[in-house]
């Protein structure tokens, strides 16, 4: 509800007025949104604890190898499509940037440590969440409003482990797995752009990208992918499995907004947790 | 009475300011069919979540055999609703797994049973729900009638102890209705289970329910057998039973029992000392072997088509009859004296070999003549008058029956 309306309503209600109390409100409703916050949190992070918990159970295995085929395999070619246009445009002005300060040599140099500390994972986790998130949580959104959830529950089967352990394992084996494809090609793009297309040479390119890589430049982006991995599962499978508890609306316009909340979230978190991973690593 | 297998104590549920139950207090037995009746948005399915435990209540407590559900660890309550199944009003099915997927779910997730030995349970419930051609489809290629199988199948799978039906029967046409409801009879007599029913299907439900709970403005205002909900006076009475009890049932096209015994009382008030009436009952004997060959299909358009014949035959002649139970019909026959009604009867039997059979036959979609079942009709009748009761003149209808027409392979040849 917005301020205004909220201030409306408090004039309207029957409450007996009280001096400062229009001064007050803003507070409240801050302090309301804010608890509301804080509670969504600790919720979702301990939807997170007993999802994790539930990966090491019998018969998952076979669910997580399904949920790897769906979060990561089916990802394989947009991941390709995306990771080949974003090295070539970055191969692009990269070249014209560094060839002002007569520096084109550095190509190689800029491409990898870009895609493979920054762009790669964040651009992979996006484009998972965008093709695989939305799916996940109208799945399983589709599948608490048609009372499926709850029929697990009545056959005595853990929702949690059978519905959001299997894809909470299944990206964080995926996330790095596209993560590198899309780093690899992202380089070859900028090849394509840069040395073919530009002139740039081809030899110095790949020597300064094998010189200037070294293995925690490769870590540091591993562990941005698992992070992702983690917020990305964990906010898609959430919204998804409250659906129902939206207060804002029912049934199939619930799953849609839930599926929306997810997506923007997801891409959201993406972001300010790359700026504090980074902020830790460096 | 037995120790009850679950009790409801004061229980009360709120959702944010609506009250749905309050101060609920019921008893349901180890055994029986218990039929929970009330108005649409009564709060039934709420009261039956509550047995499986997906709701908790607000207030009071629900007993386990007389141990608090709440107050059990974890392992005791899965020992007490582990071999619970619950089958919902939509099905819940899994839209995204094939019929065959959905009925073994539970045996591949909660047991450790191997997969030759789920193969062979999953097929023989898809066998005894009929379910054969559709065993690879996906729910959304099915009918309603199917999909409720389909969810039947499911709930009995694991071989439960307790069964929660949530209307089973919703959304189906009256012969697929009776036949739900005479398939979750027969199977709660072949397995033994304890079934608690949500139904609006009035007065269909009586004849398999041992209980009735009537639950009206939030709370259960009766519980008792159909016998004593017969003689219960309370305002649920007007508002409920008779708003759901359609002047005519559904299947035969029959009247209702309570129009019968209204309609009775009223042929008994015009009528003057001495004069008699007829009582005619009618048994199909067999029916059992119909339903397990030939299937609930079969079994209920045999009744439905004899329903319709007694009706077509009696009806215009002043006579009116009744369903008494899922194999029995009996028709009054107002200001009848014993030669006239021989000669009525003479008239029907001659009518029945050579229409009604035929006719039964044809409705159960030529089904009788597919396996060599036997469905044999009797019929029985008796004089009263104004000084005897309708029950002892029913009874001596019933003990005089005799044989009036069978129906084997030999006769579809």
């Amino acid at each position: 509800m917005k301020l205004s309306a909220k201030i409306q309503d408090s004039f309207e209600s029957g409450e007996p007025r009280r001096p400062g109390r229009l001064l007050v409100l803003p507070f409240a409703l801050l302090g309301s949104t804010a608890l509301n916050w804080v509670n969504q949190t600790g919720a979702a992070a301990i939807f997170l604890l007993l999802a994790i918990m539930r990966i090491p159970r019998a018969r998952q295995l076979e669910k997580v190898i399904q949920q790897v085929y769906y979060i990561g395999a089916r990802s394989t070619m947009i991941i390709m499509l995306v990771g080949l246009f974003t090295g070539m445009v970055l191969g692009l002005q990269s070249y014209h940037a560094l060839v002002k300060v007569g520096a084109e040599g550095a190509l190689g140099t800029l491409v990898a440590l870009s895609l493979i500390r920054e762009l790669g994972p964040v651009l992979t986790a996006i484009m998972i969440t965008a093709r695989a998130g939305s799916a996940i949580t109208a799945e399983i959104g589709i599948q608490r409003i048609s009372e499926q959830i709850d029929a697990l529950d009545t056959m005595h089967i853990d929702p949690l482990r059978y519905l959001v352990s299997p894809r909470i394992a299944a990206a964080i084996i995926s996330f790095p797995i596209l993560t590198t494809l899309f780093d690899l090609i992202g380089i070859l793009g900028s090849y394509v752009s840069g040395v073919w297309i530009m002139g740039a040479n081809a030899g110095t390119y790949f020597y300064r990208v094998q010189s200037s890589v070294e293995m925690k430049d490769v870590t540091d982006g591993f562990v941005k992918a698992l992070v992702f991995a983690v917020i990305v599962a964990t906010v898609c499978c959430y919204q998804g499995y409250f659906a129902h508890m939206r207060s804002e609306s029912r049934g199939a316009k619930a799953v849609g907004l839930a599926t929306t909340s997810a997506v923007v979230l997801s891409c959201v978190l993406i972001l300010v947790s790359d700026y504090v991973v980074t902020s830790l690593l460096l | 009475m037995d120790n009850p297998l679950i009790e409801f104590r004061d229980v009360t549920k709120r959702f944010g300011s609506l009250t749905v139950l309050e101060k609920v207090n019921l008893k349901i037995y180890e055994g029986e069919v218990t039929t929970i009746i009330g108005l649409s948005g009564g709060g039934k399915s709420v009261l039956l979540k509550h047995i499986i435990g997906l709701l908790q209540p607000d207030e009071g407590t629900i007993l386990f055999r007389g141990q608090p559900l709440d107050r059990m660890s974890k392992k005791e309550r899965y020992a007490a609703l582990g071999r619970m199944s619950y089958m919902f009003q939509d099905n819940a099915l899994f839209d995204s797994m094939t019929v065959y997927d959905n009925i073994a779910l539970p045996l591949r997730e909660t047991t450790k049973l191997k997969r030759a030995e789920i193969d062979r349970r999953v097929r023989a419930r898809i066998e005894q729900t009929e379910l054969l051609d559709a065993m690879y489809k996906y729910p959304s290629e099915l009918s309603g009638g199917m999909q409720k199988r389909a969810a039947l199948a499911r709930a009995l799978v694991i071989d439960p102890q307790i069964v929660l039906f949530d209307e089973p029967t919703s959304g189906q046409d009256p012969v697929r209705k009776n036949a739900i409801l005479s398939m979750i009879a027969q199977y709660q007599r072949k397995f033994g289970f304890t079934a608690v029913m949500v139904s609006h299907e009035i007065p269909d439900v009586y004849f398999i329910s041992n209980r009735i709970l009537a639950l009206y403005n939030r709370t259960i205002v009766f519980q008792g057998t159909v016998e004593e909900l017969e003689d219960f006076d309370h305002p649920f009475k007007d508002e409920v039973i008779r708003s759901l009890e359609g002047l005519q049932q559904e299947l035969t096209g029959l009247r209702s029992k309570r129009q019968f015994k209204i309609q009775y009382h009223a042929s008994m008030k015009g009528s003057v000392p001495g004069e008699s009436f007829t009582i005619i009952i009618f048994t199909l004997e067999g029916l059992d072997s119909v339903t397990s060959r030939l299937g609930h299909d079969a079994a209920q358009k045999a009744i439905h088509s004899t329903g319709l014949f007694i009706d077509k035959h009696f009806g215009p002649i002043g006579g009116f009859s009744t369903r008494v139970n899922a194999q029995q019909f009996v028709t009054m026959l107002p200001y009848s004296d014993q030669p006239e009604s021989d000669a009525l009867m003479l008239e029907f039997i001659k009518d029945f070999q050579k229409e009604g059979i035929r006719g039964i036959q044809g409705e159960a979609g030529g089904k009788m003549g597919d396996g060599c079942v036997e469905l044999v009709v009797l019929a029985g009748m008796a004089q009263g008058n104004l000084l005897e009761k309708i029950e002892s003149v029913i009874e001596c209808a019933r003990d005089r029956q005799k044989e009036i027409g069978r129906i084997t392979c030999d006769t579809q040849e």
